[in-house]
């Protein structure tokens, strides 16, 4: 518990998510990390939302080919999860979050 | 298939689909002129057929031979290694990304990275590879290869629906694109794109035969314009992909009237006084030893003597070799090769295969223009086993050389085994030559002579004859046949018996002056003859005109006496008759 507190502390969990228009499944993914990272890494992470309509030469950087497209930028290594985020298990397990012992 | 094999001819020719020229050598050519333009074309292939290769000399053209920029987006390679790979072949494509020209764009896969939850599209790659597209205006499209996201993404239903997707969306933007696929098991890609895209599809396949391996290129499938449906090898070469047409598409070449010399005086004489035909193709053939290097290089000389750029292949001699052996018998190549005229390439012919060596040949007659190449010999390139091989080679050679107006010669070993095994065993090409020489040694009354004689030559009249055929250190020439009764005399008996026709012609001179001789002196006598008798006619006449004056003299001496008694006499008559 306290190794995994010294651990936390350091790092905020930086995420960015790619998306392409104000779609249904944009906002749905939106939505869904908002609610998993509340739940799981309330105050210690930021989210940057990324319209690639907006800003189209982004999607080469974090190499984005599906959308909606979560990419963790720190801590590293970069992980990538795509689709709705509707599965919040595996959102965790692409996140490499330890769920919270309820 | 079939359907797509039966175009209607006539809406070919009123609405035939617009093409895209790909700027590859030969590919145009077969495709009847390029990619179907705003659609997608499949390349799919082994590993390391070429595919890549192809798809960016196809974007590298584009950008610069067609002002057409091209999106190159790559999801095997990264942009450096292509970029270093392209410049291997000559193209700068950092310098064309620069001028905007072309826009590289490496997509990484990492099936590690992704983890895949909900619903999702692959606008992300619509949006990059659009706005790749919108950013230079591009026209060209190359996807190398798509097949890659199927390791990257899990979700292959969702995939495939994307791909049909994207490639309906590439028609729409009206780009012409190329797509690689990797060759499956028994489908044309792996991952069976074939399905989405339908238009073109090319094949590119690479074999191995005796150690040699052979790329080849088959169009499977073009919708909507007909095609060569062939398989045609290919290369990579130092200047990219070329494309062999295993023949051209049609015979429409240039025929010259125009004749230029062999090099070989009695050998102009027996084509009909005036030599080849200008862009003709000429097989020397013979075994070893008769000469047929010397022949090409009598021939190569006079078209520098001409002032022409002549181009020599030897597969056999170094440079130096030839120049040496040729200055022995009087040709000097050296000065020629000094001045600039005449380039002799020479090289081992198991360096390449054959495909090969003539794109090497393509490439130096495309570079250099000669007017005249002599290829010595043809039959060193291959093994006897591959004779379909040489013979498809020769002809892809010939019509190239043909369409260039290029006068070509090609010497040829056969075994030494007289004219009728010569003949058979140089069916396969021959049929192609216009003009066929043979050369022969005739072993006979223990010597050997060197022959030479026409067995063919299209549209000019020329000798049945074998002529003698020698060397001297003035180059090589022929010496006019040598009959004598029924026969045909060559070497010694020859030289025997022009000795002893010398000799009996100078008996027979001799014996002619004597007997002009004999004839003056004889009418030299004669002349003397009639002037004596002349002589003695004119002394009878003069004695018989003599003897008619005195009687004539003497005649008159009478009358005159008579008169004179007369008149005596007359008077004593009258008084006689008074009384």
């Amino acid at each position: 518990m306290a190794a995994k507190r010294s651990a936390d502390a350091k790092p905020e969990w930086q995420l960015r998510l790619y998306i392409a228009g104000n779609t249904a499944r944009s906002a749905a993914a939106l939505q869904n990390l908002k609610h998993v990272c509340e739940t799981h890494l309330a105050g210690r992470y930021s989210i940057e939302v990324i319209d690639l309509l907006v800003n189209p030469t982004l999607a080469a950087g974090d190499q984005i080919l599906a959308v909606p497209t979560l990419v963790r930028k720190f801590p590293e290594p970069i992980r990538k999860i795509i689709g709705d985020l509707s599965n919040e298990e595996r959102v965790l397990v692409g996140l490499d979050v330890r769920p919270l012992p309820q | 298939m079939r359907k797509t094999n039966e175009p209607k001819p006539r809406s070919q020719e009123n609405g035939a689909i617009a093409k895209t020229l790909t700027g590859i050598f030969g590919l145009d050519e077969i495709t009847g002129g390029g990619l179907p333009r705003g659609r997608p074309t499949l390349v799919c292939g082994a590993a390391g057929c070429g595919k890549t290769m192809l798809a960016a000399e196809f974007l590298v053209h584009g950008a610069v031979d067609f002002d057409e920029p091209g999106v190159f987006m790559m999801f095997e390679e990264t942009a450096a290694e292509l970029t270093e790979n392209m410049r291997s072949l000559g193209f700068d494509l950092d310098r064309l990304q620069r001028q905007k020209r072309i826009s590289l764009d490496y997509v990484r896969v990492e099936r590690s990275e992704i983890e895949e939850t909900g619903e999702y599209d692959l606008d992300g790659l619509f949006i990059r590879l659009g706005h790749a597209i919108d950013s230079i205006k591009a026209k060209r499209v190359v996807l190398d290869t798509v097949e890659a996201l199927f390791a990257g993404v899990p979700n292959h239903a969702i995939l495939r629906s994307e791909l049909r997707r994207l490639f309906r969306w590439l028609k729409d933007k009206g780009v012409t694109a190329v797509i690689t696929g990797e060759r499956g098991e028994s489908t044309f890609t792996r991952y069976g794109l074939e399905e989405y895209v339908a238009d073109c599809v090319i094949l590119l396949d690479q074999r191995i035969a005796d150690q040699i391996s052979t790329r080849r290129l088959r169009i499977v499938k073009y919708r909507g314009s007909p095609h060569g449906t062939n398989e045609y090898p290919f290369l990579i070469g130092a200047k990219g992909v070329s494309v062999l047409p295993i023949t051209s598409l049609s015979l429409d070449h240039e025929a010259s009237a125009e004749r230029i010399s062999t090099g070989i005086a009695g050998l102009d004489q027996m084509l009909g006084e005036r030599g080849f035909y200008r862009g003709s193709s000429v097989l020397v053939s013979g075994s070893p030893g008769t000469g047929k290097s010397s022949i090409a290089a009598s021939f190569v000389n006079a078209a520098c003597e001409r002032g022409e750029k002549a181009l020599l292949f030897a597969y056999e001699e170094s440079q130096n070799q030839v120049l040496r052996n040729m200055r022995s018998i009087g040709l000097d190549l050296q000065h020629w090769v000094k001045k600039g005229l005449l380039r002799i390439e020479s090289t081992r012919p198991t360096l390449h295969g054959l495909e090969q060596h003539l794109v090497r040949i393509y490439e130096l007659v495309r570079a250099w223009k000669p007017e005249v190449v002599a290829v010595d010999p043809i039959s060193n390139l291959t093994s006897e086993r591959e004779d379909a091989g040489l013979k498809l080679t020769l002809m892809r050679l010939i019509d190239f050389l043909k369409t260039q107006g290029v006068t070509a010669l090609f010497t040829s070993l056969t075994s030494d085994g007289g004219p009728m095994v010569v003949a058979t065993s140089e069916m396969g090409v021959s049929s192609l030559m216009d003009s066929w020489l043979l050369l022969a040694n005739v072993a006979h009354n223990g010597e050997r002579t060197r022959t030479l004689q026409v067995l063919k030559s299209r549209g000019m009249p020329h000798s049945n004859q074998v002529r003698e055929f020698v060397f001297s250190d003035r180059g090589v020439d022929l010496i006019d046949v040598y009959l004598f009764g029924d026969q045909v005399l060559t070497g010694t008996a020859r030289l025997a018996h022009e000795a002893q026709v010398i000799a009996t012609t100078d008996l027979q001179s001799k014996d002619h002056a004597r007997r002009l001789r004999d004839l003056a002196n004889r009418r030299k006598a004669l002349d003397a003859q009639i002037a004596a008798l002349k002589m003695e006619a004119e002394a009878r006449a003069s004695e018989v005109e003599f003897q008619i004056e005195r009687e004539r003299f003497e005649a008159a001496g009478v009358q005159t006496r008579a008169k004179r008694i007369a008149n005596t006499r007359g008077h004593a008559d009258n008084s006689r008759r008074k009384r």
